[in-house]
């Protein structure tokens, strides 16, 4: 008897947290106002020695990518003011993100960091890339990675939106990395949905920043049991 | 005063390390071009190795990309380096004429300089400052190699025995003048090179689809986002497109200017003197350069178009110098009070003059 009280009080305490947990999500979509401009085959990474034989189809740029329903991948979603700086857990606390060279591309292209999380950096191909930041408010750095499945360590001091990092030996490779000092940022998927988890109830101001399209924000009010924003970013006037 | 042999062979030597410079310039222009002047991104090593040590694998290896370019042109710029010291000093004992000793030093001193500017571009390029560095050093590599072919031209037959021509006085400040706006048009040229954002304008004849393009914040961000690029991936600045404009009407300007220079000469020293010729010659590499300008726009700014219009406007400028120092040499008092001509050379000198 006792037992049973105790299991169902388990589950009905793991089914309440979790609730609490999916309450304090703010979903949201991007989507692109109209047609996205072609992406270049990238004929240098097909014809290059070694980084074409990594990839048997043509590679293409990733400036656009727009899925179902006009959904804009890519974009760094963040919050940009209503934070409350004590609420927030420790950067250490998180798990490393991690950047990957593979195939002479970096992957993922956009992604996101808090200040003082450490920063993974793989090299997972079987050639020399050398990894050079190009921030404007954090400290520059620019190594090589000669070896396969060489990895290195680092990190960001100062929050900055958006971090182009590039392979001087390749010179199509670039990744962007958004530096916030908070957790509550996301990066939108192929369809352009995001998902910033715990994110306590009260006013935000949120921005959504594309490398092309530009950037918009929005005010959301995170209730109990979530919030909703949506951005619609345009496209370049087709006429040129 | 050594054997007249020997002297052609001093000739032959300074010819040669005017190429090799010219093969420098091009390959400088080549690591700018692909933007891989930071694929070695430590100075005076090379990843940690002395940079004549560095392993041929990593240099020449089917994996080297980028690294290829920038280690080569370190390595010719040693050789070029190597070169000129030999220059100086071989100058300094086979010459004459003090002046010259005087330029061939200064030669040295400059390439000196210059290896100096070049690390300090990839040392410095951390504290954001690889841009101006990497603009001087390009700038200052234009200087050099007319300094370098001037010395072959002063070793000339023609520059020995030069007939005075006091009429081509008037054609003196035209081709100086038209030299210093292909030198400024070398500096703006270097300048959107190394913001390494691409095309800032990216149609020709027209720009944006206008003849003067809008500047506005509005307008540059729809440049931007309507921009698809492999690399270069800086974004287009207002000055960026400013600069590119300022350089299309350089351009014209200077295609109008060398054409008055060649019909102004042909007029005044007639159509068989070598100023004359020359300057035709200027007048056709201009043209070429104007092409292989609007190739630069049309083809996307490809590498090696690129890399291409940087080397044959090195050679503008140059041939623009040496013939400013010709028409000088034709026209100074001096020259008029020669009586006494400059011993002759070797045939063979005058071959490669
Ligand atoms: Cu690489």
């Amino acid at each position: 008897m006792n037992k049973c009280l105790f299991y169902s009080a388990a589950v009905l305490g793991l089914a309440a947290s979790l609730q609490s947990l999916s309450a304090a999500d703010l979903v949201g979509k991007v989507t692109l106002k109209g047609t996205a401009p072609a992406e270049l085959a990238m004929t240098t990474v097909n014809a290059d020695k070694v980084c074409g034989k990594m990839h048997d189809q043509p590679v293409f740029t990733r400036h656009y990518v727009v899925g179902q329903g006009s959904g804009l991948g890519n974009v760094f979603v963040y919050v940009t003011a209503g934070v409350d700086a004590k609420s927030v857990p420790p950067a250490a606390e998180k798990a490393p993100e991690i950047l990957d060279q593979k195939g002479c591309l970096y992957y993922p292209y956009v992604m996101g960091i808090r200040t003082g999380q450490k920063l993974t950096i793989k090299n997972s191909d079987p050639v020399l890339h050398n990894v050079h930041s190009q921030p404007k408010e954090n400290k520059e750095f620019n190594f090589a990675q000669p070896l396969q499945n060489q990895e290195s360590e680092k990190s960001f001091t100062v929050p900055e939106v958006l971090v182009k990092m590039k392979c001087d030996v390749h010179n199509w490779m670039f990744a962007y990395i958004g530096v916030v000092d908070h957790p509550y940022f996301a990066v939108t998927d192929k369809d352009g949905n995001f998902k910033i988890s715990g994110l306590p109830p009260g006013k935000y101001t949120v921005e959504a920043v594309h490398m092309k399209a530009g950037k918009k924000s929005a005010e959301v009010t995170m209730a109990a049991d979530g919030g909703k924003a949506a951005f619609e970013l345009e496209a370049p006037a087709a006429a040129k | 005063m050594q054997s007249g042999k020997s002297q052609a062979w001093l000739t032959r030597f300074l010819f040669l390390n005017a190429i090799l410079t010219f093969f420098l310039v091009s390959l400088g222009g080549k690591v700018t071009s692909m933007g891989v002047g930071m694929s070695v991104p430590d100075w005076p090593q090379s990843y940690g190795y002395n940079m004549f040590f560095f392993p041929f694998d990593k240099w020449l290896g089917p994996g080297a990309g980028g690294v290829f370019f920038e280690h080569s042109h370190r390595l010719l710029a040693s050789l070029v380096g190597l070169f000129s010291i030999i220059a100086a000093l071989w100058v300094a004992f086979a010459e004459t004429r003090f002046w010259m000793k005087v330029m061939a030093f200064l030669a040295l001193f400059s390439v000196a300089f210059q290896g100096l500017l070049g690390g300090l571009r990839v040392v410095l390029d951390k504290y954001n400052l690889g841009m101006e560095f990497g603009l001087t050093h390009a700038t200052f590599a234009q200087l050099f190699f007319s300094l370098v072919c001037a010395l072959v031209l002063f070793r000339s037959n023609w520059w020995r025995n030069a007939s005075p021509h006091p009429r081509a006085a008037s054609l003196r400040p035209w081709i100086l003048a038209t030299c210093c706006i292909i030198f400024v048009q070398l500096t703006v040229a270097a300048t959107m090179r190394h913001q390494h954002a691409g095309l800032a304008v990216t149609d020709f004849p027209l720009a944006y689809g206008k003849i003067i393009p809008s500047i506005s914040p509005a307008a540059i961000a729809s440049y931007n986002s309507s921009r698809i690029e492999i690399s270069d991936s800086n974004p287009i600045t207002a000055s960026a497109v400013v600069l590119h404009m300022i350089h299309r009407l350089l351009a014209l300007v200077i295609v109008g200017l060398i054409a008055t220079c060649a019909l102004k000469s042909r007029s005044i020293l007639g159509s068989s003197h070598k100023i004359t010729v020359y300057n035709f010659l200027w007048l056709g590499l201009v043209a070429l350069q104007f092409c292989l300008g609007i190739a630069t726009v049309l083809t996307g700014k490809s590498a090696d178009i690129a890399t291409a219009h940087v080397a044959v406007g090195s050679l503008t400028l140059m041939t623009g110098a040496l013939l400013s120092m010709g028409c000088y040499r034709i026209t100074s008092p001096r020259t008029a009070l020669n009586l006494r001509p400059a011993p002759r050379m070797q045939s063979a000198s005058s071959q490669l003059a």
